[in-house]
């Protein structure tokens, strides 16, 4: 169970660190790490005197200031008022492509998950989209997807979002738009780049070197272990008691 | 003018071989008229959700009322997936018209404005414009050459959902959750449960009325108490997030599915 909280913790943490520098993060449905991670990232920069962070996390009413209804996330996303959102994928491949669908033939998938949601629209308006999978196995990680609810790459229209970052629980990639695909930026601790290579159903990048995913500090610690999954319980009660008992 | 009915009477509005329009978990979902629905046997709902669904789509599945489902996902959120629609795609139960949420959204503005139809942003690239062939690429009319997406225009028949309370004259609270006055606005018809009935007059004040869906876009109202559960009414209760489990683990086979629909119906029947 600690062994499960470190990991996550260290989700957390990454997570928050990949949001630096932005002014609004926007966290779509079924997703309390990132929530946890664009939290963090709040409360961090509040405590150190640094930019004010707007967060608006669907699905609440205490971490979100939307007034128009369902349809304001996406009109401001189209307005390039939303800087980063994070996105996930019951299989992503090697170009940045996710899946939300299914697998096997459409429309009777043998495999069937949730669906699209915003995707095929946010990838396209929001510059900072973390891709986020805790998985991080060759069924997820493939050369082609099977169905395209978003494609990261669009040379015949004009965009300015896409994929920024993989992260997974074994590693964290960058995401390279002009070569469209993957880099192993780091391999988070006790895995190694050969468990990564094993694991991941794509071709990537990867350097002579390839550091360790930084853990978080204790003063990060307990900021999470304390405020964080306190707010975090109003929108995501189930994750937060976990967390929370964990601790 | 609006009319103050029965819950039973308000669910038999709704026809079979309709479209039927239902906000999102957490907005308002009328989930005591969807038993009254349930228990009336409706059949070929064409079920339109806007922009997702949970509990509501996948009960309405599994009891076979469905024809056909247009949806950006189906999804019990914490609880996980939603079994009988997973099972219903299987054995393709119903047509499937995958979308995503703002696609929804623009739709169902078409239909606000009386226009054919939507341009959107993005979804260039993705397999939805395949499965999707009343999706279409166009190059812009107006504006430097480029390629934008349109989609046609969302009209349900019925729009339905709950809100905490409705003045006399059929005036529904609805907070900031614009998204149902969306729907209302593209409904031919809409059908709203609450939990109360106020004397007062919603439009009486700037401060209530700015969070209100004036009567003119209600057609019928009904009291039912309770009438989100299990699922959350913003200010007014949280979600029952351990029948939302049972749900999720009874519905994983056909047997349990029929046990849950069964108690559930009865549980209802209690509140009511």
């Amino acid at each position: 169970m600690s062994a499960d909280r470190e990991r996550r913790e260290i989700l957390i943490a990454t997570i928050a660190d990949l949001l630096d520098g932005i002014s609004h993060v926007a966290v779509g449905a079924s997703s309390p790490i990132p929530a946890a991670g664009a939290m963090l990232l709040r409360a961090r920069n509040e405590l150190g005197g640094k930019p004010a962070v707007r967060i608006s996390i669907l699905g609440s009413q205490a971490h979100n200031f939307f007034t128009n209804g369902g349809i304001e996330l996406f009109d401001c996303a189209a307005q390039g008022r939303v800087d980063a959102f994070f996105l996930g994928g019951g299989q992503i491949d090697g170009q940045g492509n996710i899946n939300l669908v299914g697998t096997g033939d459409y429309p009777t998938n043998n495999v069937r998950w949730p669906g699209s949601f915003g995707s095929a629209y946010l990838y396209h308006l929001i510059p900072r989209v973390i891709l986020f999978r805790e998985e991080h196995s060759p069924r997820v990680f493939v050369p082609k997807v099977d169905f395209v609810s978003a494609r990261a790459i669009t040379p015949e229209v004009p965009r300015r979002g896409g994929p920024y970052a993989l992260l997974t629980n074994m590693a964290l990639f960058d995401f390279d738009r002009e070569a469209g695909g993957f880099a192993l930026r780091s391999v988070h601790p006790p895995f190694t780049p050969a468990d990564v290579k094993e694991n991941t159903g794509f071709a990537y990048q990867e350097g002579e070197m390839v550091r360790e995913t930084k853990r978080p500090d204790a003063a990060t610690l307990a900021l999470l272990r304390g405020r964080i999954f306190d707010e975090l319980a109003e929108t995501y009660p189930a994750f937060a008691r976990t967390m929370m008992q964990a601790a | 003018m609006t009319e103050i009915v029965a819950l039973e009477a308000l669910a038999v509005r709704v026809e079979p071989g309709q479209s039927l329009a239902i906000p999102v978990d957490g907005s308002g979902v009328a989930m005591a008229a969807t038993a009254a629905l349930l228990e009336g046997g409706i059949r070929d709902l064409r079920l339109i959700c806007v922009p997702i669904s949970g509990l509501q789509a996948d009960l309405l599945i599994g009891a076979g009322c469905i024809a056909s489902l247009e949806t950006s996902a189906v999804s019990l959120g914490e609880a996980g997936s939603a079994p009988r629609f997973t099972a219903g795609i299987k054995s393709g139960a119903f047509t499937m018209r995958d979308s995503t949420c703002p696609a929804i959204y623009a739709g169902l503005l078409a239909a606000q404005k009386g226009v054919p139809f939507m341009p959107i942003a993005g979804i260039i690239g993705s397999d939805l414009l395949d499965v999707r062939p009343d999706w279409q690429v166009i190059d812009s009319p107006v504006g430097g050459a480029r390629k934008v997406v349109v989609v046609p225009a969302i009209s349900p028949d019925v729009a339905l959902f709950h809100a905490p309370e409705a003045d006399r004259a059929g005036n529904v609270r609805i907070g900031r959750h614009r998204e149902l006055a969306d729907l209302a606005y593209a409904a031919k018809r809409t059908l709203v449960t609450v939990e109360r009935i106020v004397d007062r007059n919603l439009l009486d004040s700037e401060n209530s009325a700015a969070g209100v869906l004036p009567s003119l876009y209600v057609d019928s109202v009904a009291v039912a108490e309770r009438g989100a559960w299990p699922l959350p009414l913003w200010d007014e209760y949280p979600a029952d997030e351990a029948e939302i489990a049972r749900y999720a683990a009874m519905a994983r086979s056909e047997e349990g599915f029929r046990a849950y629909l069964s108690t559930f119906l009865t549980h209802r029947k209690q509140v009511a």
